[in-house]
């Protein structure tokens, strides 16, 4: 029921809380109401749960915590993916 | 997928559960709290990876399998009506019920569908005037926001014809009883990562001071998991309870404004049975006044409802983490994801379900589980 995936925003239409992004997952679109997430802009991945975003994946973040995984040694990724993980 | 894939990483991961066996000194018992969590640690053989110190028992975040009987009943009852379109989520269809679960009401001719979205449920509402919708609303503070919003529209748009069956609970009161029994054995927790997104974790503060637990705001892939265990285990280690977010591409400490406004809206905090723990003060939600018509237990008054709980199925132990499934005597036998007897066998996120798909062959009763 908590199930939530993340995916990347493609389009966006509509305002306030009728406004609803085209999102993709892995190469499959789907619509997501984005009330919740107003600050959320195409190209960026929200974690979408039963058709609702519910919160804005923070790159920063996500970044960072990939540069302490790498420093543990967790990781060993090429140089030039280290900073855009996929 | 972006996301996902890299916290799925093979040497990331054995990496990680290293770190985790680098650190522990002492046996720690920690509970994950969803069902998605157990799932994902049962999927991803992660308690392999761990010390044999460390112990995770699973917790009661599933929203379907502390659903109380009488509202399955209840449900059964709205939708058998000829007049009534009920959706729902596809996992509580096969719940069963004191006599029949919402699939066969569905195999007898009701009008039953699988909807994704609460949005799809008041989209079938508007193309259906002449029906009366319902929606089974269930689930845990993640997707209170979601079905807020259906029950909003619903009134925006004067949506007579639909209503919600609410099953809405909360975490942090289910986690103060399962931490205030006297034997109660759990030492750290890792919190919901995807309920904390919504409501922040400052409620999970009070609990960690209180009762002297280390809590780590938890994702569900197997890094973040293990991410999760290992600040716990630190904390453990060094003495310290605090609350850690180790999901921060996700959580804020104060969740989604947006959200928590919205189902401050629509819905207000009220007592509630969990089945498995009992009757919690301030543990659900509940339509506010001003939604009260599209509560569907208002609009269709359903009497006579004679509650059957199986006596053999032990769910509720397990939902209080008191019991591994492979422990229970039925479990693999007389209850398969086929012929469930209790909600935790049927739902995605139940954990004997998690049990079922992924640690079989089944071990006999008596035989203590495989680590």
């Amino acid at each position: 029921m908590c199930l939530a995936v993340p995916g990347r925003v493609v389009e966006i239409a509509g305002s306030d809380e009728l406004r609803t992004a085209r999102v993709e997952f892995g190469g499959v679109v789907r619509p997501a109401c984005l009330a919740y997430v107003p600050e959320a802009q195409v190209g960026d991945y929200v974690l979408v749960h039963v058709g609702f975003a519910i919160s804005r994946i923070d790159e920063d973040t996500a970044r960072e915590t990939y540069a302490i995984l790498a420093e543990i040694g967790a990781l060993e990724l090429p140089e030039e993916e280290s900073d855009a993980p996929h | 997928m972006r996301h996902i894939d890299e916290y799925r990483d093979p040497s990331a991961v054995a990496a990680a559960g290293r770190q985790i066996r680098e650190t522990v000194t002492r046996p720690w018992t920690l509970m994950e709290v969803c069902g998605g969590q157990t799932h994902s640690i049962l999927k991803f053989g992660l308690e392999q990876l761990l010390p044999e110190q460390v112990e995770l028992v699973h917790g009661p975040g599933c929203p379907v399998c502390v659903t109380p009987l009488e509202l399955i009943d209840r449900a059964v009852a709205i939708a058998g009506r000829p007049d009534v379109v009920f959706c729902s989520f596809g996992d509580m269809l096969r719940v069963p019920g004191s006599r029949e679960d919402l699939l066969s009401v569905k195999a007898r001719g009701g009008d039953v569908r699988i909807v994704y979205s609460p949005l799809d449920a008041l989209k079938i509402a508007r193309q259906h005037p002449d029906r009366r919708v319902v929606f089974f609303a269930v689930g845990f503070e993640t997707t209170a926001p979601a079905n807020a919003m259906a029950v909003l529209r619903a009134a925006t748009l004067g949506l007579d014809n639909f209503a919600v069956i609410v099953a809405h609970v909360l975490v942090p009161p289910a986690l103060e009883v399962l931490l205030s029994c006297p034997d109660a054995r759990i030492q750290g927790l890792l919190a919901p990562g995807h309920v904390c997104a919504v409501t922040g974790y400052r409620d999970y503060e009070p609990l960690a001071a209180r009762h002297s637990i280390p809590i780590a705001v938890t994702g569900f892939e197997p890094l973040d998991l293990l991410r999760g265990v290992h600040a716990v285990v630190r904390q453990l280690e060094a003495g310290t309870c605090r609350v850690e977010n180790a999901y921060p591409r996700v959580v804020q400490a104060e969740g989604n404004p947006a959200a928590r406004r919205v189902v401050d809206d629509v819905f207000v905090v009220s007592d509630r049975k969990w089945r498995g723990l009992g009757e919690i003060p301030e543990s659900g939600l509940t339509l506010a006044p001003k939604y009260a018509r599209f509560d569907a237990e208002k609009v269709f008054d359903v009497k006579g409802l004679d509650v059957r709980e199986p006596a053999e199925c032990r769910s509720g132990l397990v939902l209080q983490g008191r019991l591994k499934p492979p422990e229970c005597p039925e479990f693999g036998h007389r209850c398969t994801p086929e012929h469930p007897l209790g909600a935790t066998m049927v739902s995605s996120e139940g954990a004997c379900a998690a049990y079922f798909h992924y640690r079989r062959p089944v071990p006999e009763p008596a035989a203590p589980a495989a680590r």
